[in-house]
């Protein structure tokens, strides 16, 4: 490449690189703008004009939210759903992900499909026999009625069966020459071996579920027993609306995703990739 | 190597039977019956008279089924195409930086990604509120006149588009960059010794390498737009949910609001095909790509 070729490329590189960069901080502005908006007084929230950062900071919406809504029981029910979908969800596609990939037994190929298949069922149109069941199993308004429908995640599976699959054989047959059982290889050596990908998929996981919407609403009508979700949508006051409040309430609800997104983005990234079907 | 086969079935009977038990509980048996309702005129909760394929016939002429079916289209169209475009990009743009700040530009654009529907919502109706609204006073500003978009007709769904687009371009993005880094840079280097434009470079080299990518992205999102009902259902809260009727809407609309469950059923077996048509189509696409891969 000559002198001027390579110019012409840096600086039409450098414009790229600086729009990008723009678009980026544009991108992200509603997120800022919402987040200071819910710092601000309720005077200065409804200002004719724009105010890049409150004049007087105040946490008193956020104080205002924890004391005249639920919102901590709706934090409580969303902790217990979000963890109690993550724990059984990777526990028992664990379990299944492992016989699929490494043990021989009929109707496993049935089961590999039937999950390959579940893929393409779309859970949204299934809301109706959803509430049928659990309402039939008297569990509207709890948790396990939230959680149940939740529980299926066949990429999970498919997940484990992959990674499981390319653990080398020779650590198995040692096992089995050691006498060790199939649990005693599951547990010491193939889980063991796999733990960057059980917390990557944990942390999605407690994601999805800590962000699901539709089945939620349905299933909850008793306002303390909703998600915190559901909960900031559902709940306004008799006298108008209180919009820096609602936007503390929804910094509340975002806030633990938002974390355990930047403290673990390379493993949230990952867990993503994979289950779009991309080996990372 | 001496298996016993006997242990060996019975160990894969208790690891699978987890999964097997809740697996035909809440996804194939609500699946069966989602089917066998849609005969019946059953009301929400509760069984109902056998009518073979009336409820199926009703939607042909239910105008406000026509409406949900076009309105799911419309959405579809102005969320998809875009939506993989703007990611596309992003993508490009993302991938020229290097190290931490690459990953702290990519973390602006994938944060909402992560953050829940109801707080997308909250942002934007606060952000576009007719009256206090920080896009106002830069409508105001430009000399536009103000648009109460969430309670204009023409407004609503390109505006809920929009949010969508936004919302969900982290993970389209996300695929593109693991597609931009398997490309090996040598293509590129060879590219630029021979003097080839940018626009050259990315025609010939990134279009094609990152078309499986592309078809993917492309499909995953046509899947999940199909599926819209949370951001719709939210900013049609105070405003006239029937004119922005979509598919899963009207489910829950015939559903839990008429206590119409058969109908309701008729109306998810339909959204239920479309979808399972287009993961067919994508299975077979993957499977292309992949094929040509090797």
């Amino acid at each position: 490449m000559n002198a001027v070729a390579a110019q012409r490329w840096n600086f039409w590189g450098g414009i790229i690189t600086a729009l990008t960069l723009v678009w980026a901080i544009l991108w992200a502005f509603p997120l800022y703008w919402g987040v200071i908006s819910s710092l601000k007084p309720d005077d200065e929230v409804v200002r004719p004009y724009i105010e890049l950062w409150p004049e007087t900071p105040t946490l008193e919406n956020y104080v205002s939210a924890l004391t005249t809504t639920q919102i901590g029981a709706w934090y409580v029910n969303s902790v217990a759903v979000a963890v109690g979908v993550t724990v059984i969800t990777i526990f028992i596609s664990m379990l299944c992900g492992y016989a699929i990939s490494q043990l021989r037994f009929p109707g496993r190929i049935a089961l590999w499909w039937l999950i390959l298949a579940s893929f393409m069922v779309p859970t949204s149109a299934l809301i109706i026999n959803h509430f049928v069941l659990v309402a039939n199993l008297g569990l509207l308004n709890s948790w396990a009625g939230i959680m149940l429908p939740q529980l299926i995640h066949p990429v999970i599976i498919i997940v484990y069966k992959q990674f499981f699959d390319q653990v080398p054989k020779d650590f198995r047959e040692a096992a089995v020459m050691d006498n060790a059982s199939e649990f005693g290889i599951l547990f010491k050596i193939y889980m063991p071996m796999n733990w960057g990908v059980t917390t990557a998929l944990s942390i999605v996981c407690f994601i999805w579920t800590w962000n699901a919407f539709l089945w939620p609403f349905l299933s909850v009508t008793r306002t303390e027993m909703m998600t915190i979700t559901v909960g900031i949508t559902q709940v306004n006051d008799a006298f108008g609306v209180y919009y820096a409040r609602q936007l503390s309430a929804a910094v509340l609800a975002g806030l633990p995703v938002a974390l355990a997104y930047l403290f673990f983005q390379r493993r949230v990234t990952e867990a993503i990739t994979l289950s779009a079907g991309i080996k990372g | 190597m001496l298996r016993n086969s006997r242990t060996e079935r019975l160990v894969a009977l208790v690891l699978v039977a987890p999964f097997l038990a809740i697996y035909l509980l809440a996804f194939v048996y609500p699946t069966v019956q989602m089917f066998r309702i849609s005969f019946t005129h059953a009301p929400l909760i509760g069984a109902g008279r056998w009518v073979g394929l009336d409820n199926y016939l009703r939607l042909d002429n239910d105008p406000m089924f026509r409406r949900a079916l076009w309105n799911t289209a419309y959405f579809v169209l102005m969320t998809v195409v875009p939506g993989t475009l703007i990611a596309l990009l992003i993508a490009l743009g993302v991938s020229r930086l290097k190290g931490r700040f690459q990953s702290i530009v990519l973390a602006l654009f994938f944060l909402p990604y992560i953050l829940p529907v109801s707080v997308v919502y909250l942002i934007w109706d606060w952000t576009l509120n007719f009256q206090f609204g920080i896009a106002m006073h830069v409508l105001d500003w430009l000399g536009i006149p103000r648009v109460p978009v969430f309670k204009s007709r023409v407004w609503f769904l390109p505006a809920v588009a929009g949010v969508t687009i936004w919302w969900t371009a982290g993970f389209s993005i996300l695929l593109f960059l693991a597609g931009l880094r398997s490309i090996p840079a040598e293509i590129y280097e060879a590219a630029a010794l021979d003097n080839s434009t940018r626009w050259t470079t990315f025609r010939r080299i990134t279009w094609p390498l990152l078309w499986p990518i592309t078809s993917l992205v492309f499909t995953i999102q046509l899947i999940l737009q199909l599926k819209i009902f949370d951001q719709v259902y939210l900013f049609s809260i105070g405003g006239r949910p029937n004119d922005n009727m979509v598919l899963v809407y009207y489910v829950f609309q015939k559903a839990f609001q008429q206590n119409q469950g058969g109908r309701a059923a008729a109306v998810a077996v339909t959204l239920f095909v479309l979808v399972v048509v287009v993961s067919v189509l994508q299975f077979q696409l993957l499977r292309f790509a992949e094929r040509r891969r090797r």
